[in-house]
């Protein structure tokens, strides 16, 4: 399935690839190497066969630069950790959610006042920065390299586990002095997206088939709670998505 | 120039709960109206996809843009005020219905001691109980006399509620019984019991039951999905314009809704409005919309700001006290609270409506003795079940880490056993705090924000405290586990995390024209045939929701106009 898929993504087929360079000879496919890279055709799915899984096609990147979502996967997966309870913030895709997010208005501060003049405020005043978003973000991941860079001469995502969370207290507690951004400001938005990555509607990329909801209970798109409000029991439920409503 | 268009009777700016309730009350007496709206029509269609806490709760789906218009702020004015770049503390609404649409539902109404406040307060404590600087006055209307207006929203939006036993008299029940309780509620409901004090259940504009309004509208009852607050309703069971009064004017064939349609002045002569203009933000034409009276329902923020960018009224000036536009704005002391972790038990949290809830009004208003207190009023005390949601409820005891391992795991394990008692303080008005129009930023249009000058007080410090212990022991009663969490503290007013969307005053009632910009029925002293509908009329806010006290202001002022457009004009009395 998966081989299929990729195959018709490709601008250049693997077919027409050889084809064009003449291994293939009177639409009789050559034995040996040549033979072994068209591959065997699929048999039909039998009827009772579980379906093979398709492949995620929201799981490139809009935004980041491959070297970006690395750092930023490694970060949320120390947020949101894999352990007993179920998977992480790397296996639920966050990273993918956050790079989604980044690529859109959220990232653009589209619906957000960015005119100017601007003035440092108080903390009480909120946000008075120029930059976007998706700025502080590329700022914060490459201060993330540069910090781990100068105590471990390694890229973030090359850190023990160990290494990375003392980077990113650093952060959180602004040990980290940074000139354009705020390391702590950064890191918040870094927590904040994680969580969102984690229990958002799958449709944005995260919480791969509903696991963070399930870890959480969390019931996600029902329509009605009328038959369990009143009860005293606690009630388990299989979750719902807003695919399923879409197509239900 | 302006494209001048054909006169109406009245041009009404904004449509939501305002707007629509005197849309439907005087088209129903044959008046012609338009209604202006900025933003997008909306339906009960619109919510397919409802039940998406990011794109709804976290990306503010339905509020006003930002990037067009915001608001700016400081605490104080020897401080620069800066504006509000992204959302936090409130959430300002746009389109047909407006925040109508998107708010919980809780609608109480303000007691007798609130519309009488100066006066009760000074014949029971005195006049020094009153501090420096603090502006509170009468409302120029008693309880008794809004009350058949507080009835009529109630039916209308069909109100599901008991009797308050604290609260003021009411001439008839609910239209509809109570909504159900969940073991939460009745464990606050027992817990306060226990303590001697009133529980009854919350007032709720998600509809118990299927029911059918005065009006002849028929709605659906409520589903307890849990999404309420930010969300639309898609069964139409949580009253919001929309399906209420809109559809009312619309039918009569005498409502013309302009969506798209940016209101940026008032048009004046002599002592009269002589209509508005606007701009169609499809096309950006300016408009000029001629009307016999002009009403604004257009949110506290707007209101007050259409009235000064239109120099109509006399602007408040904090330095010497006097001018009304822009006076005693007022916010919400949402601080004071607590919260209770429960190990050995899991709740239903996913589970609930706006205003499934329960409450004590016994340290609310004036309905306990205030004599060795440092703050007047007090709160309403709730326990709500709203439905939680999981990106934003993440709540660990104290002391655990905010992110990581043990992060997870606690957040996971409490999502379901954490439960909040809630105080809503009351805010009183003080007299440097106020909106008036910033000198630095503009919209979209080139025109001055409005600009807050606000900042928590002493008064609001010790009542958020006395009241954050009341709700500790409700809390333990309840049974809570030893890792509770009282929030004493209330600091600085932080315009950055979410605290209510219930900002009052700046075109406040009362009963003379020296302190108040309008009348009872909401009639401009210095303009009669403008009526400012809204929030923006309280003198000062209640320890409650404003929706419900809002509500009946609306039919008051609905009632007023068809009076000053029937006696052909003059001041209402």
């Amino acid at each position: 399935m998966l081989e299929q898929h990729d195959r018709k993504e490709q601008p250049v087929s693997r077919r027409s690839f050889l084809k064009n360079s003449g291994l293939v000879l009177g639409g009789l496919v050559v034995g040996g190497v040549a033979g072994s890279l068209l591959g065997k055709q699929q048999a039909p799915q039998q009827p009772g066969e579980t379906p093979a899984p398709t492949a995620d096609f929201n799981q490139a990147l809009m935004y980041f630069s491959p070297e970006q979502f690395k750092v930023v996967d490694a970060a949320c997966e120390r947020i949101y950790p894999e352990d007993e309870l179920g998977p992480g913030a790397k296996a639920l895709g966050a990273a993918y959610f956050i790079d989604h997010q980044l690529a859109g208005e959220w990232g653009f501060n589209a619906r957000d006042y960015m005119q100017g003049p601007f003035y440092p405020g108080e903390v009480t005043q909120g946000y008075q920065g120029r930059l976007k978003r998706r700025e502080i973000f590329d700022i914060g991941i490459q201060e993330m390299n540069n910090y781990s860079n100068s105590l471990h001469n390694a890229r973030f995502y090359e850190l023990t586990p160990e290494q990375q969370d003392t980077v990113l207290k650093a952060f959180e507690t602004d040990e980290v002095k940074l000139t354009t951004i705020s390391a702590s400001a950064f890191f918040a938005m870094l927590r904040a997206t994680t969580l969102e990555g984690v229990y958002a509607d799958p449709l944005y990329g995260g919480n791969k088939n509903m696991d963070g909801w399930r870890m959480k209970k969390f019931p996600g798109n029902q329509m009605a709670y009328t038959q369990i409000i009143e009860q005293d029991e606690f009630a388990k439920m299989e979750p719902l998505s807003l695919r399923d409503h879409q197509h239900g | 120039m302006a494209r001048k268009l054909p006169k109406v009777d009245v041009v009404v700016v904004g449509v939501g709960w305002g707007g629509g309730i005197i849309a439907s009350e005087l088209t129903k007496q044959g008046l012609n109206v338009v209604g202006l709206e900025r933003g997008k029509e909306r339906k009960t269609e619109d919510y397919f996809m409802v039940h998406d806490e990011l794109r709804y709760a976290l990306r503010y789906e339905m509020m006003q843009d930002l990037s067009k218009e915001t608001i700016t702020f400081r605490s104080k004015t020897n401080v620069r005020a800066l504006p509000m770049r992204s959302y936090g503390s409130f959430l300002l609404g746009t389109g047909l219905g407006g925040s109508g649409v998107h708010w919980n539902g809780q609608t109480f109404r303000f007691l007798p001691y609130d519309f009488e406040i100066r006066s009760k307060t000074i014949e029971r404590y005195g006049e020094k109980k009153i501090p420096d600087g603090m502006t509170i006055q009468d409302w120029g209307i008693t309880y008794d006399e809004l009350e058949p207006y507080f009835d009529r929203f109630e039916q209308m939006a069909g109100i599901a509620g008991e009797e308050n036993p604290l609260g003021g008299k009411r001439s008839k029940p609910y239209p509809v019984p109570p909504m159900k309780t969940t073991p939460a509620l009745r464990m606050f409901g027992e817990a306060t019991k226990k303590l001697k004090l009133n529980p009854f259940m919350m007032p709720s504009a998600n509809l118990s039951e299927a029911y059918t309004n005065p009006d002849g509208v028929s709605r659906a009852a409520c589903q307890y999905c849990g999404f309420c607050e930010r969300f639309g309703c898609e069964y139409g069971a949580k009253a919001d314009p929309v399906v209420t009064v809109i559809p009312i004017a619309k039918k009569s064939g005498k409502f013309e809704i302009r969506t798209h349609s940016h209101v940026r002045r008032i048009l004046h002569s002599g002592n009269k409005a002589t209509g508005v203009m606007y701009t169609d933000v499809t096309t950006g034409e300016e408009i000029e919309q001629p009307a016999d009276i002009v009403v604004l329902t257009s949110y506290v923020f707007n209101n007050s700001r259409l009235l000064l960018l239109s120099k109509l009224g006399r602007p408040y000036d904090p330095n010497t006290g006097k001018g009304v536009i822009g006076k005693n704005y007022a916010y919400q002391v949402i601080r004071g609270g607590a919260v209770g972790f429960f190990d050995d038990r899991e709740f239903n949290v996913f589970a609930g409506a706006g205003a499934l809830g329960m409450s004590i009004d016994d340290f609310n208003g004036d309905n306990f003795d205030h004599s060795d207190l440092n703050f007047i009023h007090g709160a309403n005390i709730a326990i709500s079940q709203t439905g939680q949601r999981p990106i934003a409820n993440n709540k660990v005891p104290a002391g655990t880490p905010s992110w990581g391992k043990e992060f997870k795991a606690a957040s996971i394990k409490y999502y379901t056993r954490v439960l909040s008692v809630g105080a809503q303080g009351a805010s009183m008005p003080f007299r440097h705090h106020f909106l008036d129009l910033d000198p630095t930023y503009k919209d979209v249009f080139g025109d001055p924000l409005i600009r807050i000058t606000y900042d928590f007080e002493e008064q609001d410090r010790q009542l958020a405290q006395y009241c954050a212990d009341k709700c500790g022991e409700i809390i333990k009663a309840m049974g809570a586990t030893d890792k509770i969490e009282i929030n004493r503290k209330l600091g600085p007013y932080d315009i950055t995390p979410y605290q209510s969307t219930h900002n009052t005053g700046g075109v406040i009632m009362g009963a003379s024209t020296e302190t108040s910009a309008v009348n009872h029925y909401l009639q401009m002293w210095d303009a009669e045939n403008v009526f400012v509908v809204g929030a923006s009329a309280f003198a000062h806010n209640s320890g409650y929701n404003p929706t419900g006290t809002m509500g009946a202001l609306s039919y008051r002022a609905a009632e007023g106009i068809l009076k000053y457009s029937k006696s052909g004009g003059g001041l209402l009395v």
